[in-house]
């Protein structure tokens, strides 16, 4: 495990906020330093989550969320610190949602030594939808948020 | 007095329109020593689907229905143009028909590998799920997550994307893999054929209740090849018709207890569909390796016990790499992607074998190859009565445990039959009303 920087974006872009991941995903793609890699998966696959941070020292994963916050909250979790608090799960609309992954690789002793999670508060999982109002109207803070975390503010 | 269970809600996989936060309901009542079930529906066939193809042309049929679910899209694609094609009179042959099986290969891979080992295995040994189990099985969690990788890698390939995937077309594909982007998969498909035997091992070892139940099996059948794409719709009590004759055969009825629709035999009853009723009524044509391994695990031709459906799963993954490595082994890319045809009006019908059970597509086409009519019966639906039945049984021995209990015996119940809904931790809403 080296210090590579990883930033994941998990979801589906054809289900509404669900695609919350990669669009943040689209829009660090010009401005993340140099040796920030980006990574983005359609679904939360276990194996394709820890094969993606594999290399990297620090992880930062944005997915949408759904916790009973204000639609387009942003919340931030140190996943090494402890597992996400109950009641909190990233939007999934197939078969295991993101933090089953983080779970799964914490049982395994496969996190990484840095994991930060953003979670944005999703309204609309629709198929076919686009990002709702409230939640693309916070994907520059989100953007924001993460490049500081990668050290590209 | 009712002591409805409480379910964790968290991330329920139903990849489904309006049914994202997919659960069952089994409400039971007993009085007397009286045990009924006053409600029970863990499926609702995808009616909206059926009526929003209407009007849709037929070349969009795959991918819409391959929305209706996350974990078995291919089955979805598989019936949807199997059933277009029996109408243009299109036949696929050679590579093309290699590489639809290929595809199947990668689902059923990675949906079994994930039933079995994250969803079913927890029930056997005592963990609420696998996270759980992970720390003290970490090799066999390990062992498992590469596994299902290996399987979403082939559908990734052939299918142009994971989740959903967007290559297969009437016809053909869009785009076919080269040789050399298969071979490339060789390497992991051998470690997975040793691991998918290591795991049929581990699982024949578990401790299974001595149950046996007097399923009507039903599963596609063809004359050679374990079933996937191709073959007669065949029971163990006289079944035996053509594709084109499902609705002769079975029917959807409405249960006043249930939303949804289920399916039954016309004259009979519950069957059961899935991995269970193709390994019973195909052994014969499964390789020496499986059905030695099937041997050593303590399984005969048949396997009437509902619990033992997780090492026949374990079985069927390794058929399905093992059937992988030789589709590669004799592949040859095809000149072009797919086959010409002339688009025309008629009935077209599908059935194809998902992981979880046979699935079963009908269209109605218009002259221009519009839709005029689409029926869609999905294994689920069709093995809701056996579920149902099995409930029962498990009630009759159990109603004496606490509720939570025997809320856990009915889910374990329910996952040998891998629903479209078992993902869930805690998917079945019990409500107990004793009296």
């Amino acid at each position: 495990m080296g210090d590579a920087a990883v930033v994941i974006g998990v979801g589906n872009p054809d289900r509404g906020d669900d695609g919350v991941g990669p669009q943040v995903l689209a829009r660090l793609q010009e401005r993340v330093p140099g040796g920030v890699r980006l990574v983005c998966l359609a679904g939360a696959d276990p194996a394709g989550i820890m094969e993606a941070w594999a290399d990297a020292g620090r992880v930062v994963l944005v997915d949408a969320m759904v916790s009973g916050t204000a639609p387009g909250t942003i919340t931030r979790f140190d996943a090494v610190a402890g597992p996400l608090p109950a009641g909190v799960r990233l939007a999934s609309t197939h078969v295991l949602g993101a933090e089953t992954a983080v779970e799964m690789a914490r049982a395994l002793g496969r996190l990484p030594a840095h994991l930060v999670v953003y979670g944005v508060e999703g309204q609309r999982f629709t198929a076919g939808s686009a990002l709702s109002p409230a939640v693309a109207a916070v994907l520059p803070a989100a953007v924001e948020r993460i490049l500081e975390e990668v050290g590209g503010a | 007095m009712s002591t409805p269970s409480k379910p964790e809600t968290r991330a329920i996989s139903v990849d489904y329109l309006a049914r994202v936060e997919g659960e069952g309901n089994l409400k039971v009542r007993v009085r007397d020593g009286e045990i009924e079930i006053t409600e029970f529906g863990i499926f609702e066939p995808p009616r909206f689907y059926e009526a929003f193809l209407r009007g849709r042309a037929f070349s969009d049929a795959p991918d819409i229905t391959a929305r209706i679910c996350g974990i078995c899209p291919i089955a979805y694609q598989m019936s949807s143009v199997h059933a277009m094609e029996s109408i243009f009179g299109v036949k696929m042959e050679g590579a093309l028909r290699e590489l639809r099986r290929l595809i199947y290969c990668g689902e059923w891979i990675e949906s079994h590998v994930l039933h079995a080992f994250l969803l079913h295995l927890p029930d056997f040994l005592g963990y609420q799920s696998a996270i759980h189990m992970a720390a003290d099985h970490r090799e066999a969690v390990e062992k498992a997550l590469r596994l299902k990788k290996i399987g979403n890698d082939i559908v990734n390939l052939v299918g142009g994307r994971e989740i959903h995937p967007i290559n297969v077309k009437v016809g053909g594909f869009y785009k076919v893999p080269s040789k050399r982007q298969l071979e490339e998969m060789v390497p992991n498909l051998e470690w997975a054929l040793d691991a998918a035997a290591w795991a049929v091992e581990l699982t024949a070892g578990l401790p299974f209740p001595e149950v046996e139940a007097d399923y009507e099996y039903v599963s596609v059948c063809h004359p050679d090849e374990y079933p996937f794409n191709e073959g007669r719709l065949v029971s163990n009590k006289g079944i035996d018709v053509p594709a084109c004759d499902w609705n002769k055969v079975f029917e959807e009825v409405h249960v006043a207890r249930s939303n949804a629709l289920q399916s039954k035999v016309r004259e009979r009853g519950s069957y059961h569909v899935g991995p269970l009723a193709r390994y019973s009524l195909n052994f014969e044509k499964l390789s020496p390796r499986v059905q030695k391994l099937a041997a050593a695990a303590g399984l005969g031709k048949t396997c009437f016990n509902p619990f033992k459906s997780i090492v026949v799963r374990c079985l069927e993954t390794v058929h399905a790499v093992e059937e992988a490595l030789r589709l590669i082994d004799v592949y040859r890319e095809p000149a072009r992607p797919d086959v010409p045809f002339t688009v025309k009006a008629g009935e077209g019908h599908g059935a194809t074998e998902a992981p979880r059970g046979m699935l079963y597509h009908r269209y109605r086409l218009d002259d221009e190859g519009y839709i005029l009519d689409a029926q869609i019966a999905p294994p689920t639906a069709q093995s809701q009565m056996s579920i149902e039945d099995d409930l029962r049984r498990v009630l009759e021995k159990y109603i004496k445990l606490p509720d939570d209990e025997l809320q856990w015996r009915l889910e374990h119940a329910v996952r040998n039959y891998d629903p479209c809904i078992s993902c869930a931790t805690h998917f079945l809403k019990v409500e107990i009303d004793r009296g």
